[in-house]
Order: C-alpha cells, then sequence, then structure tokens
C-alpha cells in the first residue's frame, strides 16, 4: 500500500509537468486547429533560461530569500518562453495562415529541429547539471517518502492551473480565446483582434512549457537541448488523452499519463513489463485512444464539419 | 454613409465581383438581390473585411476602410451578420449576447440593450439560457440579429436572414428588421434572395448578375419593373 502511495506521488508530479506542456498544445489547437510541434523545445528553452537566469541574477540577489530567488527566476523563465513563443508565431506561422495545416505542420517540424540544433550550438550537446533552487527536504507521511520539491511542483502547478483557468474565463482575453476557438470567422465579425489573441495564446502557452522546464530540471537535475524532445511528445499524447482543444482535458490527461508510466515502471516486475518500455507506455495509450475513443476522454464525439 | 467605389474581389484566380459601386444612405434599408453567385455575399465579406479587396474603395461615415482587420471595422459600427448565422452554438443565447457586446465597456448601455432585444425578440428572453446550438433555424437568425445590435452598429449588413428558414418566421423577421430601422433610425444593407420580401422593407435596391450591377432603382420601381419580376420575382 505503501509503495502504491509512493509510485502515486511520483507519477503526481511527473504528470503536473506534462499537464503544463500539454495545456499550450491544446491552446494552440483551440485556436488556430494546428499542433505545434515546437512547443516541447519551449519546454527545453524554459529549463535553459531557468539556468542562466540564476546564473546571471545570482549576484543581484544576494541575501534574498531562496524562495524569492526561485520566484524570480521562474518568472524571467516563463516571460523568456512567452516572448520566444509569440516570436515564433510571427516569424513562422503567421506568414502561413490561411494555407494548408500540412504546411504548417511541417513548418513546426522545421522550428522544433531549428531549436534543438541551436541550443547544441549554444550551450553543447553534453547535459548540463541544474541548480538547486529550493533545498530539497524529505517529509515523511505513514511511510511514504516525498520530497519537498515535488510537492512544491504540484502546488505550483496547481496555482498556475487556477491563473490560468481565471485568464480563460474571466477576462476578456479569455473570453476572445473562447470565441475564436469555437469560430473563428463569428470573433472577427464580433470585433476580436484575431491576430492579438493569437499571439497572446502562444505567449501563454509557451509561458507554462516553459515553467515546466524549470520544474522538470528542478527535479530531475540535468538539462540537455533535446530534452524537450520526449516529454513534448508525451504532452502531445496527454492532449489527445484529454480531447484535444479542452483545456481540464489536457489537465487531466497530463497527470493520468504521469501517473500511468510511473506505474508501470513501479510495477514492471508485476505486470511482467521491462522498466525500459516506459516511454512505450504513451504511445500504446494514444494508438489505444485513437482507435476507441478518438474525441478523448472529456471530447464528445463529433465529426468533422463540411 | 457607406459608399463603395469600383469594388473587386476575387478568390484565387477567379474574379467574383466586378467592380461594383453602392451607396448606403443613413437610416435607410438597402437590398442587393440577384441569384445565386452574383456576388452578394462576397461584397458584403469584403465590405465587413472578410476578404481583400483587390481594386476600388469603401468609404464608411466618411474613412476608407478598404482592406482594414475585420476587428477594425467592427468598431467603427459596421456590422455583419453573415450567412448561415454563424452563431455560437456552444454557448448559451444571453452568451452569444454578451459576446455581441465584446468591443464595449458601457455596463449601463449593455443592460440597457440587453433588455432591448429580448423585448424584440421575446423568443430568445424564453430560451435566453439554452444553448444556443439548440435553437430552430429561425430563431437562431433572431439570435444572429439581435448578437449584432449588441454592438450598437451604425450599419447592420445581413446576409440571407431568411435563408432555411419557416416562411412565417421570416415575415416576422424581416417585420423585425424594419421595426429597428425605424426604432433605432438603423441603416441596414440587405442582402437577399426573397427579393419581393426584401424590397418590400427596403428603400433602395441594386439587382446584381454575376458579379456586376445590372440596374439599381427606388424599391418600388425595381418591384414594377417588369425585367426584374421576370427574373426574381417569380411573375
Amino acid at each position: 500500500m505503501n509503495e502504491l502511495f509512493q509510485q502515486l506521488v511520483n507519477g503526481l508530479s511527473l504528470g503536473a509537468i506534462y499537464a503544463l506542456i500539454a495545456l499550450g498544445y491544446t491552446m494552440v489547437y483551440g485556436v488556430l486547429r494546428f499542433i505545434n510541434f515546437a512547443h516541447g523545445d519551449l519546454f527545453m528553452v524554459g529549463a535553459f533560461a531557468g539556468l542562466y537566469f540564476h546564473k546571471w541574477l545570482k549576484p543581484a540577489v544576494a541575501g534574498w530569500p531562496d524562495w524569492g530567488v526561485a520566484l524570480i527566476i521562474l518568472s524571467s523563465a516563463m516571460l523568456m518562453g512567452a516572448v520566444l513563443g509569440i516570436i515564433i508565431e510571427r516569424l513562422a506561422y503567421k506568414p502561413l495562415r490561411g494555407r494548408p495545416k500540412l504546411t504548417v505542420l511541417i513548418t513546426a517540424i522545421g522550428v522544433s529541429l531549428l531549436l534543438e540544433y541551436l541550443g547544441q550550438l549554444g550551450f553543447g550537446a553534453a547535459p548540463r547539471g541544474f541548480p538547486t533552487l529550493l533545498e530539497a527536504r524529505t517529509l515523511s507521511l505513514a511511510g511514504v517518502r516525498i520530497s519537498s520539491i515535488q510537492v512544491t511542483v504540484v502546488v505550483a502547478t496547481l496555482l498556475l492551473l487556477v491563473g490560468l483557468r481565471f485568464i480563460v474565463m474571466k477576462t476578456r482575453m479569455g473570453l476572445a480565446m473562447r470565441a475564436l476557438s469555437l469560430n473563428p470567422t463569428a470573433a472577427a465579425l464580433m470585433g476580436v483582434n484575431t491576430s492579438a489573441v493569437i499571439s497572446f495564446t502562444f505567449g501563454l502557452g509557451s509561458a507554462l512549457a516553459a515553467a515546466a522546464g524549470v520544474f522538470y530540471a528542478s527535479l530531475y537535475q540535468a538539462i540537455d537541448p533535446f530534452m524537450g524532445v520526449l516529454p513534448g511528445m508525451k504532452a502531445f499524447v496527454a492532449a489527445v488523452l484529454g480531447g484535444i482543444g479542452i483545456l481540464s482535458g489536457a489537465a487531466l490527461g497530463g497527470i493520468l499519463l504521469g501517473i500511468v508510466e510511473t506505474l508501470v515502471v513501479g510495477y514492471s516486475g508485476v505486470l511482467g513489463i521491462p522498466p525500459g518500455y516506459r516511454d512505450a507506455v504513451a504511445f500504446v495509450i494514444l494508438i489505444l485512444i485513437l482507435l476507441f475513443k478518438p474525441s478523448g476522454l472529456l471530447g464528445k464525439s463529433q465529426r468533422e464539419k463540411v | 454613409m457607406l459608399e463603395v467605389n469600383e469594388m473587386e474581389v476575387g478568390y484565387g484566380s477567379i474574379t467574383a465581383v466586378h467592380g461594383i459601386s453602392l451607396h448606403v444612405k443613413q437610416g435607410s434599408i438597402v437590398t442587393l438581390v440577384g441569384a445565386n453567385g452574383a456576388g452578394k455575399s462576397t461584397s458584403l465579406r469584403a465590405i465587413s473585411g472578410l476578404m481583400r479587396v483587390r481594386g476600388g474603395r469603401i468609404r464608411f461615415c466618411g474613412d476608407d476602410i478598404t482592406n482594414l482587420q475585420p476587428h477594425e471595422i467592427v468598431s467603427r459600427g459596421l456590422l455583419h451578420v453573415p450567412e448561415g448565422r454563424m452563431i455560437f452554438s456552444n454557448l448559451t443565447v444571453l452568451e452569444n449576447l454578451r459576446m455581441g457586446a465584446y468591443l464595449r465597456s458601457d455596463r449601463s448601455g449593455i443592460s440597457h440593450d440587453l433588455g432591448f432585444v429580448l423585448d424584440t425578440f421575446p423568443r430568445l428572453r424564453e430560451r435566453e439560457s439554452q444553448q444556443a446550438g439548440t435553437l430552430s433555424g429561425g430563431e437562431q437568425q433572431m439570435l444572429a440579429i439581435a448578437r449584432a445590435l449588441m454592438g450598437r452598429p451604425k450599419l447592420l449588413m445581413l446576409d440571407e436572414p431568411s435563408l432555411g428558414i419557416a416562411p412565417l418566421l421570416v415575415k416576422a423577421i424581416f417585420a423585425k428588421i424594419a421595426e429597428v430601422n425605424r426604432e433605432l433610425g438603423l441603416t441596414v444593407l440587405l442582402v437577399e434572395q426573397n427579393a419581393h420580401l426584401a424590397l418590400s422593407v427596403s428603400a433602395y435596391g441594386y439587382v446584381l448578375e454575376t458579379g456586376r450591377i445590372l440596374l439599381s432603382d427606388n424599391a418600388e420601381a425595381l418591384r414594377s419593373n417588369p425585367q426584374v419580376q421576370a427574373a426574381y420575382l417569380g411573375a
């Protein structure tokens, strides 16, 4: 029983990270009906931004409490991610508005490769250590060992989700995002500035991915320019699992995927699945969901409109 | 109020509208009649910025609005109720109406106008918390018009308000259009295949054929024009 809780806690912190990345996929899909395959690399950029901001800001914030420094670094990394996401949309995707979806999709793969190899050029191919932003302590709860970093990651993710929900449901920009995702032409005819909303959506999604990068780096303490590839793909699976275009679906899909993946590894002996197959779990889930419920767990089945 | 000069619009290599000129006077209802594919909807889409204009100019209230973005045109008070209504079917009737006031921030004005459109279309009041997608075609058309009115338009462009709607409701909708025109002094540019009905509420009409203006005259004169009667009024 204790072991199960242990695995659930581990799964939850990994799932929180998938959820944050998945939200960006699903938001961009919502407003543009397009999967931004470069999204996982924003996660990598976020982690490196965290590393460098830590290096540069450390002297300036000497004497500050640890949580204050961590907050500043997290916010700067998110800001950096948002700016980069907006720039990518303006330069790579906006000129292709109205072109066939395949064109945009291939461009996204190109942007992804560009970011990865620019990262390799700039940061080197070897994994780099990530600084400890908050001193890790191990909390013991009825035999379950929880690292304080795991708790921080899960709590911070929850706060970001609440903030996101507030933006989407309670602000004018959120209203515009929802209108755009329901009917772009009608939204434009209501006076919604669609380009501005698309930029904002890219910025918001990229900021969440960057935050996920900082969290992931804090948990696993090693980062490299290709670190975004697998988590990016898995978060995409999470978004599809929950129902692409549905925000709560992305969060649910991410957390479920994190937990399932951790359980498969944790109980590999019992299940008869070698732990090396952990990365296959997500893709088996993808195949199953596409076969049996392509609209995702929270999606309503909908025919493509003619 | 609206002046369209030699406007040319096309899709790819096809030109759908060949340099048409229109004039809509403040406070009037003007109709574009014409068969399917005459370029009526394309003209409205170009005026509201949904399509790019290739040639000619569009002026609204004295300003050149040619090829502005749709949201810039909406903010000047030119609203377009598109063909097929395009309501937000997953939102409730009330949410749709609030969306119509997206660019406004005058709370008291918005709630006043909400009361006005719900009084004008009592059906919508009965269904205000229902999902818009569950409304009948006629109710959806009323919602689309009411939603546009929530934006306090100076000029309202309506594309085929009678399309796919029961004849009785069509009459009711046209009566409402005439009522709003009278009471608010709202200027209306109407596109309609049901030429008889449209001309009966209009002051002036243009007859479009394959992207060109064939005729234009007072609505009364058009209705009694034998050419128009033969082609569009089924006489």
